[in-house]
């Protein structure tokens, strides 16, 4: 046990956590955008694996790990668009779509992989390169702190940024309201003139190049390689962490922070004699209990709600 | 009603058609030799009675799995559990297989009956969740899927492992709990019945009981259930907990039928393919072994294909992808439904004129 505080309040675990959390928050991110607009995006599994496939693949093709990021991140946004045309146009049920397009991106990365590495499993024999890491001036110099917040991925500063720019965009910018309007009642929007379905592409698209980055930094950043699968489940974590942070941009942030601590939990713990299969469901016990609370909390209020009515 | 479903069977063949046509175009622009992919795909299977057999032998997982999703579907209800369900279901039937001595034919039939409460349970909890604090099933049973697979490797890794064995699997399984073998050259098992009985009870449960009855109604309109005294938590909950009885029995089967010992590191994927036989057969239980066999004869013909040609396998996942969202988009061949009630309509009016003179 006193091992285990051990690891908890040490310097190398904090900067774990703010690892691991950065590809969820990405995601979580994602799924925010896509259900403020009333559409529910479970794609964001597959987008992170064709982001992560495309970002080490352009990477390695033209040797610039920035270029290989900007074709991740369009790549997401086409996944998005994609979703957006199944489910707005083709009038395929969302949920469905979004199976539909795991399925695809599951299989087809693979078989694009065996295309440009000959290899089913992973790309090491691609060139690709990884995005830099930062050290942050006068914070560097700060004892434990600086260990834990300085020297990260640049994609990692980025998903802070992103929840600020999140923020912003949803309750400071008239596209932001149109969103937030849709997703509240379309029937009113459209009354008002607002076209629903091209906001709920927007939404889509954006929602996928945030899951891009986050698939960017899986394979440019948290490793520099993509392995078959190796989202291996973010994308529906990051939709536990989104319903559990009440759709909010700053509630979504400390949730994918608790999962991100639930996962360096159990990349840490390994080193103890727990069994590893144990620990590695912890994430997942904590994403079905976390569900449970927020949506048992809603119900309450809701109960609340219409007692006051009454 | 029949204008209708030969509509569904004309969609669902297009949406087939035009998925397989897109994955041959795939073929010509990577395969060197796309001709000799294209006929292994298509016509592989057929090839010899061995491969044929394989198509039976992945039907049978493929049926069950795709009823357990058919009527989770049908209640309207996104648990994605049959994976977990299926996975666990195996691990309860291997150690009943391993360390329970029993009889012949009561062995394996116990074992199966372990793997489908197994299985329940996996998808009752999502199940229970959503009906008790209103958590959604979705997010839910997909996290449950790899709770049940860490768990289920834990209990095999630490409890019933084979030392002596070179690869991470569990002991042998006792001779009596293996299912019989029925065509020699194969491995077609006797879960082939286990499967046609499940279909069977299936399609009358859901289409000619009462509480059947009461879960179509739940997922077509769940408001309306409730004023016509549904009680729909207990038709919700009950439908998860049949969908995960048979992904667990299915998945209990498939290792009794198939092998000798639990050997499976990864889910094994059964669970997503039921969501795609469900989608083929419109949730409808006596289309699901055609669906199945469908799906498990593209599968056998991609694995011959990357067997023999520079064509991978996972072009099938394409086919799958796009089938899904064709079959299930409603906007899909719209305006000709359209018409075709159009006319119909037009019809029934000038017969009723007619009659009316």
């Amino acid at each position: 046990m006193n091992q285990l505080i051990d690891i908890i309040f040490s310097a190398s675990f904090g900067y774990a956590v703010i690892r691991v959390t950065t590809p969820i928050l990405f995601a979580a991110l994602g799924s925010l955008i896509a259900d403020r607009a009333g559409v529910i995006n479970i794609a964001l599994e597959g987008t992170m694996l064709v982001s992560a496939l495309t970002g080490v693949a352009i990477s390695a093709y033209t040797q610039s790990a920035w270029i290989g990021l900007l074709a991740a991140m369009i790549a997401g946004g086409l996944v998005g668009l994609l979703l957006a045309y199944f489910s707005l146009n083709l009038k395929t049920d969302i949920v469905l779509s979004g199976i539909a397009i795991n399925l695809m991106a599951s299989g087809g990365t693979v078989f694009v992989l065996y295309l440009i590495a000959k290899d089913r499993g992973i790309s090491s024999s691609l060139p690709s390169l990884v995005l830099p890491k930062i050290q942050l001036p006068l914070i560097d110099q700060i004892p434990v702190i600086g260990a834990i917040f300085s020297n990260h991925n640049v994609l990692t500063y980025a998903s802070l940024i992103a929840v600020l720019v999140v923020y912003i965009f949803l309750y400071k910018t008239p596209l932001g309201l149109k969103v937030r309007a849709v997703g509240e009642n379309p029937d009113a929007a459209d009354s008002v003139g607002i076209s629903v379905i091209r906001v709920q592409y927007f939404a889509l698209i954006a929602s996928g190049v945030l899951a891009g980055m986050g698939g960017a930094y899986m394979s440019m950043g948290y490793v520099s390689w993509f392995a078959k699968n190796m989202t291996a489940g973010r994308g529906f974590i990051a939709l536990a962490a989104e319903a559990m942070g009440g759709a909010s941009p700053v509630g979504t942030f400390l949730t994918s922070l608790l999962f991100g601590f639930a996962d360096a939990l159990s990349n840490n713990l390994q080193s103890l004699s727990v069994p590893a299969e144990f620990i590695q469901t912890i994430p997942y016990i904590a994403t079905i209990v976390g569900l449970v609370i927020y949506a048992s909390r809603k119900t309450a209020q809701i109960n609340k709600i219409k007692q006051q009515e009454k | 009603m029949s204008k209708n479903l030969k509509f569904d069977i004309l969609r669902t063949a297009l949406a087939i058609g035009i998925a397989l046509l897109i994955a041959l175009v795939i073929i010509l622009f990577v395969s060197k030799e796309p001709f000799t992919a294209i006929s292994q795909l298509l016509l592989g299977p057929l090839g010899t009675v061995r491969h044929f057999g394989n198509v039976i032998e992945m039907t049978i997982p493929l049926v069950f799995t795709g009823l357990a999703v058919s009527i989770m579907f049908k209640a309207s209800q996104f648990n994605l559990g049959a994976e977990g369900a299926f996975f666990f279901g195996a691990i309860g039937a291997s150690i009943i297989a391993m360390k329970v001595a029993l009889p012949i034919v009561v062995h394996p039939i116990v074992a199966i009956l372990v793997g489908g409460l197994i299985g329940a349970v996996i998808t009752g909890i999502p199940a229970i969740l959503k009906v008790r604090w209103g958590a959604s099933e979705l997010v839910s049973s997909l996290m449950l899927n790899y709770v049940a697979l860490f768990l289920g490797l834990y209990l095999i890794n630490y409890f019933f492992r084979d030392v002596s064995a070179g690869a991470m699997v569990s002991l042998p399984f006792l001779e009596t709990a293996n299912l019989l073998v029925l065509i020699p050259k194969t491995r077609i098992h006797f879960g082939i019945f286990i499967a046609a009985i499940m279909t069977v009870l299936a399609y009358y449960y859901l289409y000619k009981s009462k509480r059947g009855y009461e879960i179509i109604v739940t997922g077509e309109n769940i408001k309306f259930a409730e004023y016509s005294g549904i009680k729909t938590g207990k038709v919700i909950l009950m439908a998860q907990l049949i969908g995960g009885f048979i992904a667990g029995a299915g998945g209990a089967t498939e290792l009794l039928g198939m092998y000798t010992r639990f050997s499976w590191q990864a889910l094994p994927g059964y669970g997503w393919d039921g969501v795609i036989v469900a989608i083929l057969a419109r949730n409808n239980p006596i289309l699901v072994p055609i669906a199945a066999f469908f799906l498990a004869y593209l599968r056998i013909g991609a694995d011959l294909m990357s067997r023999t040609t520079d064509v991978q396998n996972d072009v099938i996942a394409i086919i799958q992808g796009i089938m899904i969202v064709l079959i299930v988009a409603t906007s899909f061949l719209s305006k000709y439904r359209h018409k075709m009630i159009f006319n119909e309509a037009k019809e029934n009016l000038g017969e009723s004129a007619k009659e009316g003179k």
